[in-house]
């Protein structure tokens, strides 16, 4: 079997390390003058300077409500079972039928549908999976909470007219 | 008790209060200084919040530390396992008594020497206190009994004891030189003739180089090495006594720092151009014999402070240029390059010194 030799013989001024360094020190010191007297950084000054994520971005979860403020899910589970995380909770039940005066028939509807943010992924496979476009991704990529248990989102905190990706999910807190 | 006996106890304490409190006043800066000038370098912008331009920084570490708990591994060995940071600060702190920060100022018709411990022998009792400073290393990793810190106390004394020899002999080639172990009459010497690193460039070099294994800063911090060792000899503390670790380091570089001025860089000796300066000051003053000494002294703590920030930029701007070595490459460096070559240099300026004096 041949062998590749990768390794290469080392030229004296390589082996002196001092030139090296010397090369290695002036970028550095370009890179300080650069940062203390000109002030040139490529830091984003987080809270208030945000980073354009892309339109694919996938963040936060929401789902998509109606003209009629119901939401669209109609508790296929196709999500939870797809869910590689396992993070979607879902108790279906039926729905009333005055809760669908106009529109598609929905007779399905989740009682409470939770993620939990904390186990999630953020893979997407849910979106994809969903039927009825009902659970989304938004570009909200903010998710801190103070304790575990605000990382577990409801119904409630989801639910949200779909107009467009990248306004933040502004659900209402626990 | 009159003036006669109150006086040296009184010049004693300030000089000990003067330089243990620049020691200790430049670690918070130094810290600041350390993570803003990393940023710089990285085009990042670094610690700006709090405070004006993030000085403020180091001050809200130090209430987090306060506020941490003070946690003690179950099988440590209590007795060591405190020691050890304290023994990390002592000894740079104590080596600094001997370096002389101005050659001496006149109080009320007295002489003050500038230097906390006049010794003849003081370089020697220099290169004692820097040989402690394997002790808190070896101490912390072996108390904390956890296999990361004994992994990192083996690494930082065996570096530790290596670098001491090409350090000691590139030392020994300057006490040849000087003729004399003294650090005022190394300063002195320089003031006359040229500062050091001239008349012994090689020597400087390696005991630049091992100054910074001295000190565990990279590249060669090995026994913190954190992608391998979590964080090397104190990983186990937390709180102040990581603080005081941390501050052991800051406090070891100005040490070092300190020192290799007043070896190679003149000391105290004012820089070049001063001397204008201060003539300017005494004559438009009109200072007496007395008030022209006090200026001198003055700008001699001066020159010594600007030598050792210069050097202090020197560890922040080579830490953040090269990368960690690999173990047995700063064993090699050290034993296989170091050594050598300080041994030859030593011969060679054994040689010159030789027949220059005869
Ligand atoms: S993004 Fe992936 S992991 Fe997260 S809820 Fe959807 S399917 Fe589950
Ligand atoms: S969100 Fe979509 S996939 Fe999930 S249960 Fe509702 S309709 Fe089905």
């Amino acid at each position: 079997m041949a062998t590749i030799n990768v390794s290469k013989k080392y030229t004296a001024r390589e082996k002196a390390y001092i030139p090296a360094i010397l090369i290695g020190m002036k970028i550095t010191m370009k890179r300080f003058i650069q940062g203390f007297l000109f002030r040139k950084h490529d830091t984003i000054m987080y809270p208030e300077q945000r980073r354009k994520y892309s339109d694919r971005f996938r963040g936060a979860h929401f789902i998509s409500v109606d003209s009629n403020k119901t939401e669209n899910c109609t508790a296929c589970f196709l999500c939870e079972t797809i869910c590689p995380a396992e993070c979607i909770h879902i108790v279906a039940d039926e729905r009333e039928d005055e809760q669908n005066p106009y529109g598609v028939k929905k007779e399905k509807k989740p009682v409470s549908f939770d993620i939990d943010l904390l186990r999630c992924c953020f893979c997407g496979f849910c979106e994809e999976a969903c039927p009825k476009d009902a659970i989304k991704m938004s570009g909200n990529y903010e998710m801190a909470t103070s304790s575990r248990e605000e990382a577990i989102v409801d119904l409630d905190q989801l639910k949200r007219p779909m107009n467009g990706r990248h306004e933040l999910n502004e659900g209402k807190k626990k | 008790m009159d003036f006669e006996t109150i006086f040296p106890f009184a010049q004693l304490a300030a000089k000990i209060a003067f330089v243990v409190g620049l020691a200790l006043g430049v670690v918070p800066i130094m810290v600041w200084f350390e993570r803003r000038g990393a940023a710089w370098m990285q085009g990042r912008v670094g610690p700006n919040r709090v405070g004006p331009f993030g000085l403020l920084q180091p001050l809200a570490d130090v209430i987090k530390f306060f506020h941490k708990e003070d946690f003690t591994p179950r099988n440590a060995n209590k007795f060591y396992y405190y020691l050890a940071p304290m023994m990390a600060l002592i000894a740079p702190l104590c080596a600094m008594s001997v370096i002389p920060f101005g050659s001496h100022i006149v109080v009320e018709g007295k002489t003050v020497v500038l230097q906390i411990a006049e010794m003849d022998a003081g370089v020697l009792f220099i290169l004692a206190f820097a040989g402690l400073e394997v002790y808190p290393i070896i101490l912390a990793g072996w108390a904390s009994r956890n296999k990361y810190s004994v992994l990192g106390a083996l690494r930082g004394s065996s570096q530790i004891v290596s670098y001491e020899i090409s350090m000691g002999l590139s030392l020994l080639s300057m006490l040849i030189v000087y003729g004399s172990v003294n650090p005022h009459d190394m300063v002195a010497w320089q003031s006359e003739n040229w500062w050091g690193f001239l008349m012994n460039p090689f020597g400087a070099l390696v005991f630049w180089i091992s100054i910074f294994a001295e000190t565990n800063r990279l590249p060669f911090d090995l026994p913190e090495g954190e992608s391998e060792l979590v964080a090397g000899y104190h990983l186990e503390y937390g709180a102040m006594k990581f603080a005081l670790f941390f501050m052991a380091e800051y406090v070891a570089m100005i040490m070092a720092s300190a020192l290799i001025s007043t070896l190679f860089f003149g000391g105290y000796g004012i820089l070049p151009g001063m001397q204008m300066l201060i003539d300017m000051i005494v004559n438009h003053f009109g200072f007496s014999a007395v008030g022209a000494q006090n200026t001198l002294a003055a700008f001699q703590v001066l020159s010594l402070v600007s030598k050792v920030a210069f050097f202090m930029f020197m560890f922040v701007w080579v830490r953040w240029t090269l990368p960690r070595f690999r173990f047995d490459q700063l064993m090699d460096l050290g034993w296989k390059i170091l050594f050598p070559l300080s041994l030859i240099n030593l011969v060679v300026v054994t040689l010159a010194v030789y027949y220059f004096n005869s």
